[in-house]
């Protein structure tokens, strides 16, 4: 591979470095102590996922109705002092939520779900809202000039208009609830935050760290997926990614 | 037809109640366009917007065709009145094709049908159907939305259009070029329109009928010459400004003030004839010369018959300019001031001379409006020399 140019050189050296590194913990047996945990990893992942999946599916079926509700101009009356107390439910921390939680429900996967489930809600609504209340009025006029009713209108015009606004706050939401996933370990719901804190409190490094790197990975796994179904369903006229 | 009636709109604001539009009246004859002209606050936009119920009016009715319209449904009136408004209101998600279909597809259309309608509209507006329809409006230039736009209102086939200062956001060059196009549009189409405008001259230039609003009172409503020469009070006076009987300029056509009387020579006649000729028609220094199928070549100078001898064609002068019998006065006098000359030949559509036009006439044609209007004064209309 000839070397034109100082990024293919960086390119180069890296592929070297990962090469060498490669070696290195295969060497020192790091390889054989991480299969060790695999068994582990795969089912915890999979049950890692599912939280993710039934919190963030939860969250979305009722964050965007919610956000449009409080978009409608019959009720803008309130939807400002609504949406301030929506913000307030972001500031308080997830593993606070998590623990309320686990007061009211006990422990095991449903408290587990229904703190992710509020913790993922807030940004999805908040941003559902403000994509729908960002919509040009000019377009909102053409649209009932136009002969639209107000159903219609929302489609049509404002929906695909909020979307990629809307879909930015799933992908945000869903990288909250795949990082909080790990600490629903502590009230009793499984998932890689299992190996994560065990290896803490053993202080065994390559146990906690076959917890982490599948959380990082799933956590950048999720992100390609969401960014993929933004490019494919918000229209071309209103993507940043399909301009030409 | 549009016919308002008592059509009132008072707006509750904290400083309390405000009229913004106050006992409208006025009717627009079929396959005419009305503008709607004056300052910003003055109530025009708000009462175009009370006929498609954008702005609900809060008394009053509006007759379309005749028909009263408050019996019917808000969507089903708006269907059937086109709506362009300034900032153009493309929808972004939508192909350019999807945009100018909304209105068949509400109205239920089958697809060949709307799909056929695309294609005529942007024959109609003159732009090439496979190169944009699969577009989306953020890839099209602002002028090219402003006709889409346009195409989009028309789309049904509405018999009363409504547009907001459609063209207000496009550059001079591209407004004028989108108002000429739109003019020839309405031509063919005939559609009863109603037009907001800030813009005086827009105004002279689209409207059949200009509505003069202040302060959400209509002042005056009449034609644009009419407008012009007879402004009913010192507001409309001012707003149409100083220069006003400049502007009616641009209403009257070479064709209304040209004078058939007009001597010339030939290429084969002598400078002799030339200096008979200029002498008996009274010219002050110069004379025509036109070919064999009379079209204007040159002129002949009164000094040259006098100090030379010999045929026109050995002796022309060239031509300053011509103008065409369809030019509006401001070319004329914008031609005549640049070519320092107080007369110019007109020809018609095959280049033939077919009169002339002089400053003398032009300011005869203006004035005459406004003395009619006035107090009896004699009309002096003998002198008119032709050529300077």
């Amino acid at each position: 591979m000839p070397i034109r140019s100082l990024s293919s050189a960086l390119k180069l050296g890296a592929v070297i470095l990962i090469f060498l590194a490669g070696v290195w913990a295969q060497a020192s047996g790091l390889v054989d102590d991480f299969l060790f945990y695999w068994p582990d990893v795969k089912y915890l992942s999979v049950q890692h996922l599912w939280l993710t999946l039934i919190s963030g599916s939860l969250a979305i079926i009722v964050a965007v109705p919610l956000g449009i509700l409080l978009s409608r101009p019959s009720i803008s009356k309130w939807a400002e002092s609504l949406m301030q107390l929506l913000n307030i439910g972001t500031t308080i921390p997830t593993l606070a939520v998590l623990a309320l939680s686990m007061s009211f429900l006990g422990i095991g996967t449903l408290p587990a779900v229904f703190g992710l489930f509020v913790a993922t809600l807030l940004p999805i609504a908040r941003n559902t809202y403000v994509g729908l209340r960002s919509v040009s009025p000019a377009l909102m006029e053409a649209a009932a000039g136009l002969g639209m009713s107000p159903m219609q209108r929302l489609l049509r015009v404002e929906l695909p208009n909020a979307l990629y606004v809307i879909f930015a706050g799933i992908r945000t939401a869903l990288a909250i609830n795949i990082g909080t996933v790990p600490l629903a370990f502590l009230i009793g719901a499984g998932g890689l935050g299992e190996l994560i804190f065990t290896g803490i409190d053993l202080y065994d490094t390559v146990m906690m760290l076959s917890g982490a790197i599948p959380t990082a990975l799933l956590a950048v796994g999720v992100d390609i997926v969401v960014a993929l179904i933004t490019f494919l369903i918000v229209p071309r006229g209103v993507n940043p990614g399909r301009q030409r | 037809m549009i016919r308002l009636d008592n059509l009132t709109k008072v707006f509750d604001t904290p400083d309390g109640a405000v009229i913004a539009a106050d006992h409208i009246s006025m009717e627009v004859p079929q396959g005419e366009i009305c503008v709607l002209l004056g300052p910003s606050g003055c109530g025009k936009t708000t009462t175009l917007k009370m006929i498609n119920r954008i702005v609900r009016a809060t008394s009053g009715k509006v007759f379309l065709d005749g028909e009263d319209t408050s019996g019917l449904n808000t969507e089903d009136l708006r269907r059937n009145i086109g709506y362009v408004i300034q900032q153009i209101g493309l929808f972004p998600n939508m192909t350019i094709e999807e945009n100018i279909t909304v209105v068949p597809k509400l109205l239920g259309w089958d697809k060949n049908r709307y799909k056929v309608r695309a294609r005529e509209l942007m024959d109609m507006i003159a732009m090439d159907a496979e190169a944009f329809l699969k577009r989306y409006p953020s890839e099209l230039s602002g002028g090219q939305q402003q006709r889409i736009g346009v195409a989009r209102a028309l789309a049904a086939d509405p018999p009363v259009m409504l547009m907001d200062e459609p063209f207000g956001a496009i550059d001079p060059i591209n407004r004028a070029v989108i108002q000429d196009e739109f003019l020839k549009m309405q031509a063919a189409l005939k559609k009863t329109i109603m037009f907001v405008s800030h813009d005086i001259d827009e105004a002279i230039k689209m409207g059949d009928r200009i509505a003069i609003f202040r302060e959400g009172k209509l002042v005056q409503y009449s034609e644009p010459d009419e407008l012009l020469s007879a402004p009913k009070n010192a507001f409309v006076e001012s707003f149409l400004g100083e220069d006003r009987a400049l502007k009616r300029l641009n209403l009257v056509r070479v064709r209304d003030v040209v004078s058939d009387d007009i001597g010339t020579v030939d290429v084969t006649d002598t400078l002799a004839t030339a200096r008979e000729r200029i002498d008996s028609h009274g010219y002050r220094d110069a004379i025509l010369m036109v070919d064999d199928r009379r079209r204007p070549i040159g002129v002949i100078s009164r000094d040259t018959t006098a100090s030379q001898q010999g045929y026109c064609r050995d002796h022309t002068r060239g031509l300053p300019a011509v103008v065409h019998l369809d030019d509006d006065l401001r070319k004329v006098a914008s031609l005549m001031f640049a070519h320092d000359t107080t007369w110019l030949p007109c020809v018609d559509d095959h280049g033939r001379l077919c009169g002339q036009i002089t400053q003398r006439d032009m300011t005869h044609h203006l004035g005459s409006r406004y003395r009619s209007r006035r107090p009896a004064r004699p009309v002096v209309d003998g002198d008119r020399p032709a050529g300077s």
